[in-house]
């Protein structure tokens, strides 16, 4: 078995410690940290993600997963010029103002970390402005925002319109989620996607990086 | 014999609440409340101020536990006696604050409003198994900062029975009591006669937040019941195992017997909760899982323990639909819940994980909880021994079915469901057009809305309900509320 299949292996199986000890020995063997990183790491996560999605594996599975594949980036790290400390993309989190459901928020959060997202988590109760602040100073890509409440949603638009406003609704995507809300509601506010689980929401916040970086770029 | 179910022994029992004391004192709780942290400050509970965290003592616990009452009774809105939370006594309650309603025939889901939320409380009234009403879900058609005190105002001018109710902020909470006080008066009658339960919910893992634990205080000092209401997920915010959810639900618990006690010593509670297991392949908190019946009917058991009236969400299912899931899941633990004696058992009517109210569910339901009823009297003898002369009359007559003994026993013995549950033959069923149960439930549902009679309560009454929600609307900046006419 080739080195980077043997990493793909272990970090599916959640062993942090051999996806370390690998990752260092595949750096020591030549393969370059890029390589590393892509073709076991996050190949691994995908792969990890999908199977959740497909009801394979389950929950602690994934987190035990991304655990691993975490562990293997430590070892990466200090081998990227800082500028290049490769990240799939910046998406601030959470659940909107009067509202104190974080769990499913929680959970977004953790699965788009496991998923090599950086997560901005603003936690609950979070008024608009401090969605709109959050982005401009972190220069993220995703606004995620989550709601349990029918008295909670409007919030949700209020968000979108001050994006909006700001002029930064192409550079900046918003997704939203939450029992009560729906991909209808979704289009009425003008948010640009919409999740029912974890799985379903690092696929989409997937897709809403990759368009943002093929108009921006790397780094907006 | 009263049946009861019991799926912890003492030894057990007591474990769990010393485990959970010890947490309570050693990690403590978090209360997100200056209030309240000051008030647990002042009888001697140790406050790490930049934690918000509040350490008790089995002292402080003790003289909660001894304060809260062991029963108490609610009254509808014309004053009559219509539960009293004592022993095994076990009354049902439909599932609250959904966020969609069912739509009859196609199965669709959509926000409700204030015609539906009408429909419902008359169709409430009717429902002889279903002791209160709740406010079920949320009239999508008002202003979100009115909508939990709209509900109550509904709920109080369609229908007679108390209500299970919840604020959803801190200033909600004066316009519901107020509500209250007009239908009985004075603040002395509504606390000698409580007319509403409202929902007070700690987050897990052992957390108060800012406005249920203000919502505890308000209500402990008027004396208005509480039902305690801890939702640990087990395997996600709570240990996997059955024991370590039940040592968390004690401790959460416990916290709010503290609070409101201290608030108010003697204010009437319900010793609650809604806790799930944590489905950790779909993320959901299924409510008509086994286990998750099983922690609620623990807890009772050791609400009990305690002395203390209980409650639980179990009598519900997480079906999208009124189908085969949503009855078997529902009358499981209807059935659980009625031979553990939980005193108020919500649920019926609800679907899709708290999240759908159903009326053709409620008609449903409420015949799953006649049933239920009728299980918990038992089997006991009626003029029964001896036994000889009813046989001889048998063997003399070949039938029982004119017999003094049939005639005096016949409907007591036997609960005959409604036309919701289908007892006919298959000709018969197949002659009156094959008609299926979300079909017979819903003509049940028209039948009984039909029949429907305004509430007694005086007409003066209303009015000044109507003011006082007019106003209330107004301050949210609404010109008026969605035409409604008792
Ligand atoms: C647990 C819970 C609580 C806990 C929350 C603890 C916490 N830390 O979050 C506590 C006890 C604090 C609580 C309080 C209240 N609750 Co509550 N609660 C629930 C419950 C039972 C489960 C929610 C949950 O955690 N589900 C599990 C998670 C994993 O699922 P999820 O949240 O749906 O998230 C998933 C998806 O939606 C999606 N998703 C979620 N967020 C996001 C965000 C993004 C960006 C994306 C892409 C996807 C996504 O992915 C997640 C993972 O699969 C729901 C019932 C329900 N079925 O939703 C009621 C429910 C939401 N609560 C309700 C109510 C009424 C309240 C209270 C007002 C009660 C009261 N009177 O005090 C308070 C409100 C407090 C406040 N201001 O927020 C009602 C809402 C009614 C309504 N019409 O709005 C519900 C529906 C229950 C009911 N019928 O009564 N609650």
């Amino acid at each position: 078995m080739g080195r980077l299949a043997e990493i793909l292996n272990h970090l599916q199986q959640g062993n942090s410690e051999m996806v370390s000890n690998l990752t260092r020995k595949a750096i020591e063997e030549g393969i370059s940290p890029k390589e590393v990183l892509d073709r076991a790491l996050i190949e691994g996560m995908n792969i990890v993600g999908k199977k959740y999605g497909d009801h394979e594996i389950f929950l602690p599975e994934v987190l035990l997963a991304a655990k691993a594949m975490y562990a293997g980036m430590d070892v990466l790290k200090p081998l990227f010029l800082k500028e290049e400390v490769p990240h799939r993309g910046r998406i601030v989190i959470g659940t909107v103002q009067g509202d104190l459901h974080d769990i499913g928020k929680n959970l977004v959060g953790i699965m788009l970390k496991g998923a090599g997202f950086e997560v901005i988590d603003l936690g609950n109760d979070v008024p608009p402005e401090m969605f709109i602040e959050a982005v401009k100073r972190e220069k993220a890509m995703v606004i995620g925002m989550s709601a349990l409440l029918t008295t909670t949603m409007p919030v949700m638009g209020k968000v979108v319109e001050l994006l909006r406003q700001e002029g930064l609704q192409d550079r900046v995507k918003t997704i939203i989620g939450g029992a009560p809300v729906s991909k209808e509601f979704a289009q009425e506010i003008g948010a640009d996607a919409y999740s029912y689980d974890s799985a379903n929401a690092v696929k989409s916040v997937k897709e809403l990086v990759d368009e943002v970086k093929e108009r921006y770029g790397g780094n907006p | 014999m009263r049946p009861i179910l019991r799926l912890l022994n003492d030894e057990l029992v007591e474990r769990i609440v010393s485990e959970a004391r010890d947490v309570l004192c050693k990690l403590g709780v978090e209360v997100h409340n200056q209030g309240v942290l000051s008030m647990l400050r002042d009888h001697g509970a140790r406050v790490e101020p930049t934690k918000s965290r509040v350490f008790l003592t089995n002292t402080i616990i003790d003289q909660a536990l001894d304060t809260a009452p062991k029963s108490f009774k609610l009254f509808d809105v014309l004053g009559n006696e219509t539960h009293d939370f004592s022993d095994n006594n076990i009354y049902f309650t439909p599932g609250s604050a959904a966020l969609n309603i069912l739509d009859y025939p196609h199965g669709e889901i959509r926000k409700p409003t204030t015609d539906d939320y009408v429909r419902y409380a008359k169709l409430v009234g009717k429902l002889k198994n279903i002791a209160s009403q709740s406010t079920a879900f949320i009239p999508a058609d008002v202003h979100e900062k009115i909508s939990d005190s709209y509900r109550l105002y509904l709920s109080l001018l369609y229908c007679e029975k108390p209500v299970v109710t919840g604020a959803f902020s801190i200033e909600a909470f004066a316009i519901m009591k107020d509500l209250q006080l007009a239908v009985r008066g004075t603040e002395e009658e509504l606390a000698a006669k409580p007319l509403t339960i409202f929902s007070c919910c700690p987050t897990s893992p052992l957390k108060w937040g800012e406005v249920t634990s203000q919502n505890l205080v308000d209500c402990a000092a008027s004396s208005i019941p509480v039902e305690l209401i801890s939702m640990p997920l087990s395997g996600f915010v709570a240990p996997v195992t059955l024991v370590g959810t039940l040592v968390q639900h004690t401790a959460e618990t416990l916290s709010g017997v503290v609070i409101s006690q201290l608030a108010n010593p003697g204010a009437p509670l319900l010793y609650g909760g809604s806790p799930a297991i944590f489905d950790l392949r779909y993320e959901t908190t299924p409510m008509g899982a086994i286990e998750t019946e099983m922690i609620d009917c623990a807890y009772s058991e050791i609400g009990k323990f305690f002395g203390l009236p209980t409650q639980a969400y179990i009598s519900l299912s997480d079906a999208k639909q009124l189908d085969a899931q949503a009855g078997l899941e529902s009358a499981m633990g209807a059935t659980l819940a009625a031979l553990s004696g939980i005193n108020s058992i919500s649920g019926p009517g609800m679907l899709d994980f708290e999240s759908c109210q159903s009326m053709e569910k409620l008609v449903l339901d409420n015949e799953i909880c006649g049933m239920v009823y009728r299980l918990i009297e038992g089997i006991e003898p009626k003029d029964d021994f001896p036994s000889l002369p009813k046989f001889e009359e048998l063997l003399r007559e070949k039938h029982l079915l004119i017999s003094e003994h049939t005639r005096r026993y016949l409907r007591g013995e036997f609960y005959l469901p409604g036309q919701t549950i289908d007892r006919t033959n298959r000709t018969r069923w197949q002659g009156e057009g094959g008609v299926t149960l979300l079909a017979r439930a819903h003509r049940e549902v028209e039948r009984l809305l039909d029949e429907y009679s305004p509430s007694r309560l005086p007409e003066s009454i209303k009015r000044e309900m109507k003011k006082l929600m007019e106003a209330e609307a107004r301050r949210h900046g609404m010109k008026g509320l969605p035409k409604t006419n008792w």
